[in-house]
């Protein structure tokens, strides 16, 4: 029971990361390489709201969410823009160094010292009892809660919201989206600070969870195994995907080796590559397109 | 391109030469008498330096080849160079292998990882291809630590001096001839490929896969031969790598080492031969510059602590702003700044003459 409640923490945090990977992913066939180090970059602007200006909870956690969102509009507008017409490569290669720039300039401003946010905002993480024996800590539950949410608003905003519909029609059929006069440049920013807006909250939770050092990038990568095994191209993949690895990599843990549980995800991720390339929900032509 | 510049190519033995025009012969020559007398006058760090250089020109020219010329994407290319070297160090440690079984042992390693990569490449394209050979680089990564635990090799793997026959290569000054003779062997056959049939279609491919499948290339066949030429040359070069360090471990092989790769390629210019050895040299050698740039200025002793970050940023910015401004990096840089030297005072290059 308590391996069917990590099991499930623990794709609620890859749903939120991968998430992000699909919203970038269908927009513009970009994979954001920089998806770990954004989150890891939320987790900062957390602690750093926290310490430098020092403001409670209350004003401290909005501030790093609108911080993390911005980030990603930003990193669009400034970087990404410019790399319409690029090969897509080129594009993933620049998220790449993208990722890179955001970790040091992390390293610069904080130092790579691990960091505890959770105590710089006077807020305790007691453990949950679920009863059967099962405990989780609030955060934990919090992580839960929040994937539950972010994942539901998401689907709902692709379905009903007048830009979650372009956005749709734009990963479709982009040329016939563009004559129809919808402004793509908008689609594209709002991805990107969707994407980094997600990947940020769950940079909070996990840091505030376990810990922030500068190379939490790391599981960003493993949570993009969970967007290709789910399908690049569709958002609701995510959830089976993100239990699916998540199971496998909890129940080596527990059964096996610590080691192989690292890298079990990329092996889910090959073996996916190799049956079913295009994923779990992802539409099969998808592989055409790249 | 024609500038008038007096050197023509009038014959097909001239338009097949690998050394165009006799200012590049006297370039090349020159080049390599500096390089072959060097140990005279030079330091021992210039020369420790150099072959660094040499041994990254390696790696670089084989992701060149895949990603450069072939226009296969990897993001394995450091699993590919750790599987060179733990084939090496596995190998001595179990029956104290000599060289001669290990070089040939690592390249058919490397083969192997190839083939498995190359596999996906002919149902998979673009990314899904890279997102392969990433996820591989990170199993054959476990396989190596998983290798080191279970053994008790900790730390790493110690391995002998390379000894081929009579030849024992030890010193700085053995290892700097040695490597320059690999890296030298690395670059003929790099530059050789692109005149040779394969070379021509690895580029067709790159460019239209369509269009050079209805020429009749056989694009499985020849996107699984880049695989392979590629990962085989990684490998080796791994290989080297781990005998000149005469220690192996998983550790000196992370995901920074492939971005490390990556940026000698973007650097120094995609698909070019000459590009990747700049790269490798700039890549290499540009930690050692801001090193010694931090030393001269007059900063206290905090400034060391950033001296990483700062490293490890300048190649994110670098690999950025090339892809951005300049994708054809240095080397198109040069080309340009050739040009314009060439047509100064004016702007452009004449159109071309109606025929």
């Amino acid at each position: 029971m308590q391996a069917a409640a990590s099991i499930v923490v623990l794709a609620s945090l890859y749903a939120l990361l991968g998430v992000g990977y699909v919203l970038v992913y269908r927009a513009s066939r970009v994979l954001n390489l920089a998806q770990g180090d954004l989150m890891m970059f939320g987790g900062y602007a957390l602690f750093a709201a926290a310490t430098t200006i020092a403001a409670g909870p209350a004003v401290a956690i909005p501030l790093a969410l609108v911080a993390s969102g911005v980030v990603g509009f930003l990193l669009y507008a400034l970087l990404m823009r410019r790399m319409a017409g690029h090969p897509v490569f080129a594009a993933v290669l620049v998220t790449v160094s993208v990722g890179i720039l955001v970790r040091v300039a992390v390293v610069l401003a904080f130092t790579d010292q691990i960091r505890y946010p959770l105590p710089a905002l006077a807020l305790a993480n007691p453990p949950l009892r679920l009863g059967a024996g099962v405990a989780v800590s609030t955060i934990d539950a919090l992580t839960v809660l929040a994937a539950t949410l972010v994942v539901a608003t998401l689907l709902l905003f692709l379905r009903r919201s007048r830009i979650g519909m372009q956005m749709r029609a734009a990963g479709e059929r982009p040329l016939l989206a563009a004559q129809r006069g919808i402004d793509f440049q908008r689609l594209f920013a709002v991805s990107w600070a969707l994407a980094s807006f997600t990947a940020g909250l769950a940079g909070m939770l996990y840091g505030s969870n376990v810990r922030l050092e500068p190379g939490l990038g790391v599981l960003g990568l493993k949570a993009f195994a969970v967007a290709l095994v789910g399908g690049l191209d569709s958002l609701g993949g995510v959830v089976p995907a993100a239990l699916l690895v998540a199971a496998v990599e909890v129940l080596t843990v527990r059964y096996g080796d610590p080691l192989f549980a690292e890298v079990s995800p990329f092996l889910c991720l090959l073996a996916m590559l190799l049956l079913r390339p295009w994923g779990l929900a992802g539409t099969r032509e998808e592989l055409e397109r790249v | 391109m024609s500038w008038g510049s007096g050197a023509f190519r009038t014959s097909y033995e001239r338009d097949m030469a690998l050394v165009d025009t006799p200012l590049r012969w006297t370039a090349l020559v020159l080049l390599a008498a500096v390089l072959v007398a060097l140990p005279a006058v030079a330091s021992r760090l210039v020369l420790e330096l150099l072959s660094q250089v040499a041994l990254a020109a390696v790696g670089a020219l084989a992701l060149n080849l895949l990603t450069g010329m072939a226009g296969q994407i990897s993001l394995g290319h450091a699993g590919f160079m750790a599987a060179g070297a733990f084939s090496v160090g596995m190998l001595v440690e179990a029956i104290a292998a000599p060289p001669w079984v290990t070089l040939p042992a690592a390249a058919l390693v490397g083969a192997g990882l190839g083939l498995a990569v190359g596999m996906p490449s002919l149902r998979l394209r673009g990314l899904y291809l890279a997102l392969g050979t990433l996820a591989m680089h990170y199993v054959i990564l476990w396989i190596g630590t998983e290798y080191q635990a279970r053994y008790g090799f900790n730390t790493g793997v110690t391995v002998p001096p390379l000894a081929l026959g009579p030849l024992l290569v030890r010193t700085t000054r053995q290892w700097y001839y040695a490597l320059l003779a690999i890296a030298a062997v690395a670059t003929f056959l790099c530059v050789n490929l692109t005149r040779s049939r394969v070379g021509r279609a690895w580029m067709a491919l790159r460019d239209r896969e369509i269009a050079a499948a209805s020429l009749g290339i056989a694009v499985a066949r020849y996107k699984l031969m880049a695989f392979v030429a590629s990962a085989v040359m990684t490998s080796l070069a791994g290989a080297v790598w781990a005998y000149q360090r005469s220690f192996v471990s998983a550790e000196a092989f992370g995901f920074n080492v492939t971005i490390e790769y990556l940026a000698m390629v973007i650097i120094g210019g995609l698909g070019s031969v000459l590009g990747a050895l700049i790269g490798a040299a700039f890549v290499t050698l540009l930690p050692y510059a801001i090193d010694g740039v931090v030393a001269a200025l007059p900063v206290g002793d905090g400034a060391q602590y950033y001296l990483f970050p700062l490293k490890f940023g300048s190649f994110g910015l670098l690999m950025a702003l090339f892809l951005v401004f300049e994708p054809r990096g240095l080397v198109g840089l040069w080309e340009r700044a050739r040009n314009w030297i060439l047509l100064w005072p004016l702007r452009h290059r004449p159109l071309a003459p109606a025929r």
